[in-house]
């Protein structure tokens, strides 16, 4: 059942990720990718989407991936996945802060909780730098690696937009402005080549 | 109260672009200094909390002050309010970005988009390198998740158990030389 599969799944990105925003993105794309719901692209398409978009970044994800998956039931497929998997990465959070905000004090001071984010801050470091090489083959080499591609308009574009890009984002231009001249440039390389 | 709980995450949620950080200075606006509800030092608590807990920042955000202003129907409106305008604008889009996809232009134009996207993938990654504490525990749980991932392409569950398990052990044990 695709619509139990969905909250389950995404229960498990909601119960297991730490800090916001790209923190998520590692766990999502592996059990997203791994289950053939989407592919590499489309995700690096769609976070495009979620930054010019209001809201956090999980919750897009989860609607994006929900009334996708729900969608070959018809209309109200696409409605109810879109639920079930917002429901799910959504409930971990609202039970666990729930009985903190009651433990407040004890939860603040602890030493164990204090331990293991010692533990997972830097975990999440790791594992977004191995969400970039996995999503940097897709994006430079999109026909496999050889020799030959480095030398190939797609390579070489690729490259340009994603330094063009770095620069610009060190210099704090805001992520809209960045996806937009990205998208751009990748228009006039798409037509003059 | 709780209608205008449920009233101010919506307009949170419908005015935050990128999400969880971005959103703390706006429930500071709205949440102290306009309503009232909590203190300057309950935000602090909200960061401090938000960070140590799974899930997104915006909905612990939510849940918390929800919580903290009128109990448990505060934190459920004030979550749903915080979640409802991405639920509805995602599933809005998602029917018109499928039926873009096929237009060659809009091809290209993603094809350009993954490469930025990229960029700022790694932007937000090294933002969060400055802001992590360093020391030889941070760097070998850095190296060691990189590695079973990207080489040994562990389980990501398995990988963030164990560095937790690892952060714990290696703290209690400091801790104790400390005391000694």
């Amino acid at each position: 059942m695709i619509f139990l599969h969905l909250f389950l799944t995404f229960f498990k990105i909601g119960a297991f990720t730490f800090g916001g925003g790209y923190a998520m993105l590692p766990l999502i794309q592996k059990e997203v990718v791994s289950l053939g719901w989407m592919t590499n692209e489309t995700i690096l398409n769609f976070i495009a989407v979620s930054e010019s978009t209001p809201g956090p970044f999980a919750i897009n994800m989860a609607t994006y991936v929900g009334q996708a998956m729900g969608g070959q039931y018809g209309l109200w497929g696409n409605l109810l996945g879109a639920f079930c998997a917002t429901l799910g990465v959504v409930l971990p959070s609202f039970i666990i802060i729930l009985l903190v905000a009651k433990f407040f004090e004890k939860f603040k001071e602890s030493h164990i909780v204090k331990g293991c984010m010692t533990g997972l801050k830097p975990a999440v470091i790791g594992l977004i730098g191995s969400a970039i090489v996995s999503n940097g083959i897709t994006v430079f080499f999109p026909v496999g690696i050889s020799l030959a591609v480095f030398t190939t308009v797609e390579f070489i574009s690729a490259a340009a937009i994603f330094l063009l890009a770095l620069v610009l984002a060190l210099k704090k231009v805001h992520p809209i402005l960045i996806i937009v001249l990205s998208a751009a440039l990748g228009i006039a390389v798409g037509y003059l080549f | 109260m709780i209608l205008k709980l449920f009233l101010t995450f919506l307009k949170i949620g419908a005015f935050t672009f990128g999400g969880g950080y971005a959103m703390i200075p706006l429930i500071q606006r709205e949440v102290v200094e306009k309503n009232k509800w909590l203190s300057d030092e309950d935000i602090l608590d909200i960061i401090a909390i938000a960070e140590s807990t799974p899930g997104p920042i915006a909905i612990n955000s939510a849940t918390f002050v929800g919580y903290k202003a009128a109990g448990f129907f505060g934190a459920f409106f004030c979550t749903l309010g915080v979640v409802l305008p991405s639920f509805v604008i995602i599933l809005l889009i998602s029917f018109v970005l499928d039926q873009f996809k096929a237009i060659t232009a809009v091809q290209y134009a993603f094809n350009g988009i993954r490469a930025g996207v990229l960029a700022l993938i790694l932007k937000a990654l090294i933002n969060m390198y400055k802001k992590c504490p360093k020391g030889w525990v941070s760097y070998v749980v850095m190296a060691a998740s990189f590695v079973a991932v990207a080489v040994f392409d562990v389980n990501v569950l398995l990988v963030i158990i164990g560095c937790a398990v690892f952060g714990l052990i290696t703290s209690l044990i400091a801790e104790k030389r400390c005391r000694e």
